[in-house]
């Protein structure tokens, strides 16, 4: 590759649209406050969004084997609720966690079992279990809400990092966030998720054990989405059957506007960080001016609509500009082959 | 008879390969014309040249005495010209005049569709068959027979005078396949031409009038039905004696490296049972869906079974456990390239460590180095053609994708090789490349299955052949007494050949 299409290629990456959109929503967000560049402020909006930044990450995963579960913000309402009577039953916060832990993990392994045994589509499958899932925190709950969480539950997600004024859920996700990359993109496991969600028969065909792994990122979503759960439990002090409503398609926006080929197979962590925050800070800026929940919900559908299109184009473009100045010497060369 | 449509010298070729050359071929009407050849014959390109899927490389199709140029399958069509499938492409939800109009409905005057009149245009058509089954039938609800039979119909409501029927017996009981006779009859007499294409001498012998004969793409007979035999048409298909090179080589056969006792999987093969030696190629030959693929695909455990056992050595393979085939030392050469074999988008490295990925890795890390070493040794074996073992395999050459996948294999550094078409759809350089690579393995004490449907292949490469025929083991052959007519007239059916005989 020369110079020029090698520019060509960096720039019409999708990620790099990302971060003009992090910067565009910066500048629209300063206009309507001057304070919110201050660190201080940056810092904490990030409490907002930070349970459906860390549930993006095994999305990620998820949605680049080719699958998908849109059941994650069902079992946080379960979870959430699990752990809430785990409280009444005068369990300890230690043993709360790992109640909403294990009740996310039993979720998501229901997930895999549905999706790989039966052979059903996730999407199908995922569907069905999250009113399963919530329907069962509505049954147990009625319309009441847990209260009377610990104080000290709110270190977890209200809390910061020793006597600074960083997050402790931003700690948490820049760290889980460095594993998943790194697994994603270095480790064996990343390059057979790839090739999982690039063509599942060729892996299974080299003998890539594609159902063991499918189970485990569906097990390791509900996981995530239990400690989601914590997280939020944690900053809202209440469980009510209704929390974290939509976050499933949320949470499936920022994987894919992320750049995550929805059809699997494509996808980078960088992506999906820069469209946590991009979609993390517009949502912060459009609240601080009172823009209602409604109207974002609205511009967070079309953001998944725009996202689903967006990345494909700009590839196809991206291609196009470098097939332009690429011959393929393959072809030719094998022509002349056969003619001789 | 008048000639409805005459081919002249057509030749079709695609990178690599020529699917055609120089066929010619007159299709008379009011006469049942068999197209015979063995598996990539090249009857299947000749079917997507007079549909207008293909386009022609060079010469010339005439229709009623005058040049034509088919772009689309629509050109070809409107020439008349209608092909009945193996596999019916119908709409099963939809009803049997629903789908006989679809694309050329016809209408009323005021531009609304003119139901009554395509039932009563079905109706007579079906008549003219001695059909009896009501235009408001849903497809799905018919059997496999009646699907062809409409399609017939089909295509005699765009006034078809050319019917191409591709093996449309395949899926019929015998009483259906009567009724197909008759059907094929009363065309022939309406002066259809129709040309069909079968496996099956009896079938052939049965209802065909004249035939044409094609191997390697090449035109090698034709004539009258009645004027030739059974062995007469084998012969012509198998061609004369091996006139193709294939390396010399003293085979040295060893010990037991596989062994395979009473596999069945129900409805696609059936009590197979046979032993694979160190340092022998044992060939595999049938027609397509004989069952060679799908057996192959089981042994590996990629697909299961309902019974029987796998040995490798001393270890039993368990179904469904391709990982457990692979530590004894198995390597599974599929036959769908792109679907099977490698994963188009990602890079020729990527590919080529997949299968041994914990081989350069270090604590769960693929080490670049490393893989991009073992690419790099592998690829200069092959002689790999690529721009950069960073290339994504999509922009290979058929052959150099093959390259690929052997190398992928070459990696997990096997003691069994279990080729499946590994030169299906390659250029000539490559094929001869895969040919001396799989003798050289075999040379070295490997184990090496062949499954291939070119004969030739087969019989130039084998120490041994086993033939397959409807998901049996029909046939043995040693490589001194494996000739050309036997084997084929083993798959086929023509000859009583015995295993074991």
């Amino acid at each position: 590759m020369s110079v020029s299409q090698r520019l060509a290629k960096t720039f019409v990456r999708w990620e790099a649209v990302l971060v003009v959109l992090l910067v565009g929503v910066f500048i629209l967000n300063t206009s309507l406050s001057p304070f919110f560049l201050r660190r201080i402020n940056l810092l904490n909006a990030t409490y907002n969004f930070m349970e459906r930044a860390i549930m993006a990450l095994p999305m990620m995963l998820i949605i680049i084997v080719g699958e998908i579960d849109i059941s994650v913000a069902g079992t946080i309402a379960l979870s959430s609720t699990m752990m809430g009577l785990a409280m009444q039953a005068g369990a300890s916060i230690p043993v709360m966690v790992i109640v909403a832990l294990g009740t996310g993990l039993l979720a998501g392994m229901l997930n895999a079992v549905i999706v790989l045994k039966f052979r059903v589509p996730s999407i199908a499958v995922t569907i069905g279990t999250m009113s399963l899932y919530r329907g069962i925190a509505y049954v147990i709950l009625g319309n009441q809400a847990i209260t009377g969480y610990p104080r000290e539950l709110a270190t977890v997600g209200q809390g910061v990092v020793g006597n600074g004024m960083f997050p402790i859920p931003l700690a948490i996700f820049i760290a889980l966030a460095a594993v998943f990359g790194v697994v994603l993109h270095r480790s064996r496991l990343g390059r057979c998720f790839y090739a999982i969600g690039n063509n599942a028969t060729a892996a299974r065909f080299s003998g890539l054990p594609v159902d063991r792994y499918k189970a485990a990122l569906f097990s390791l979503n509900g996981l995530v989405a239990g400690f989601a759960a914590v997280l939020l439990t944690s900053r809202i002090l209440s469980t009510r059957p209704n929390i974290a409503t939509a976050w499933e398609l949320e949470v499936v926006t920022l994987v894919v506007l992320g750049g995550v080929a929805i059809t699997g197979g494509k996808g980078s962590i960088f992506g999906v960080i820069l469209s946590v925050f991009t979609i993390g800070y517009l949502r912060f800026g459009l609240s601080l001016i009172n823009v209602p929940s409604q109207v974002i919900g609205i511009i967070t559908g079309l953001l998944l609509v725009g996202a689903i299109i967006l990345p494909g184009l700009f590839e196809k473009l991206s291609n196009r500009m470098i097939i332009d100045r690429q011959l393929i010497p393959d072809i030719d060369s094998e022509t002349t082959t056969i003619d001789a | 008879m008048a000639e409805v449509v005459r081919l002249e010298d057509v030749r079709k070729y695609f990178p690599g390969v020529k699917a055609l050359d120089g066929v010619t071929m007159s299709i008379r009407s009011g006469e049942v014309h068999a197209l015979i050849g063995e598996n990539g014959a090249g009857k299947s390109t000749l079917v997507k040249v007079l549909t207008g899927v293909h386009s022609l490389t060079s010469g010339t199709v005439y229709v009623d005495g005058a040049p034509v140029s088919f772009r689309s399958p629509h050109d070809s069509q409107a020439a008349g010209i209608a092909a009945i499938h193996q596999e019916a492409s119908m709409f099963p939800n939809l009803t049997i005049v629903e789908n006989i109009f679809m694309g050329h409905h016809l209408r009323k005057a005021s531009g609304l569709l003119d139901w009554a009149a395509m039932k009563t245009r079905t109706r007579e058509l079906c008549g003219r068959l001695s059909l009896k089954i009501s235009p408001d039938t849903l497809v799905r609800d018919l059997s496999v027979a009646q699907r062809h039979q409409i399609e017939i119909v089909k295509a005699l409501s765009i006034d078809a005078r050319v019917i191409i029927m591709d093996e449309p017996t395949a899926s019929l009981s015998l009483k259906e396949i009567k009724e197909l006779y008759e059907l094929v009859r009363k065309l022939r007499e309406a002066g259809t031409a129709i040309v069909f294409i079968s496996h099956k001498f009896e079938e052939i012998f049965e209802i065909a009038d004249t035939y044409t004969v094609l191997r390697d793409g090449k035109y090698v007979g034709d004539g009258r039905v009645g004027d030739v035999t059974t062995d007469d048409l084998v012969r012509m298909m198998a061609g004369a004696a091996l006139d193709r090179l294939f390396p010399e080589r003293t085979p040295t056969i060893g010990g037991i490296a596989l062994r395979v006792q009473s596999l069945r999987q129900a409805g696609v093969f059936e009590d197979i049972s046979f032993e694979l030696h160190k340092g022998e190629v044992l060939g595999f030959f049938g027609l397509v869906g004989a069952g060679r693929s799908e057996l192959m695909q089981s042994i590996f455990g990629v697909r299961g079974r309902d019974g029987g056992s796998v040995f490798a050595g001393a270890a039993e393979l368990k179904a469904l456990r391709p990982q457990q085939a692979m530590a004894e030392g198995i390597a599974f050469v599929p036959e769908d390239r792109q679907e099977q074999g490698v994963i188009l988008d990602m890079s020729i490295v990527e590919n080529t460590t997949l299968a041994s990925l914990k081989a350069v890795s270090r604590f769960g890390f693929p080490n670049r180095k490393t893989e991009l070493a073992t690419t790099e040794r592998l690829a200069k074996r092959f002689s790999l053609r690529a721009s950069s073992l960073r290339q994504v395999v999509a922009a290979l050459s058929g052959g150099n994708q093959q390259k690929v996948v052997l190398s992928k294999w070459l990696a997990t550094e096997p003691r069994i090789l279990i080729l499946d078409e590994p030169t299906r759809g390659i250029d000539v350089g490559t094929k001869a490349a895969v040919h001396s690579f799989i003798g050289e393995l075999a040379d070295q004490g490997y184990a090496i299955i062949l499954v291939s449907s070119e004969l030739h292949e087969v019989l130039g490469m084998s120490d041994r052949v086993l033939v397959m025929k409807e998901g049996r083991l029909v046939a043995e052959f040693d490589r001194d007494n494996a000739e050309a007519e036997q084997v084929l007239g083993a798959a086929i059916g023509a000859t009583t050949a015995q295993r074991g005989a």
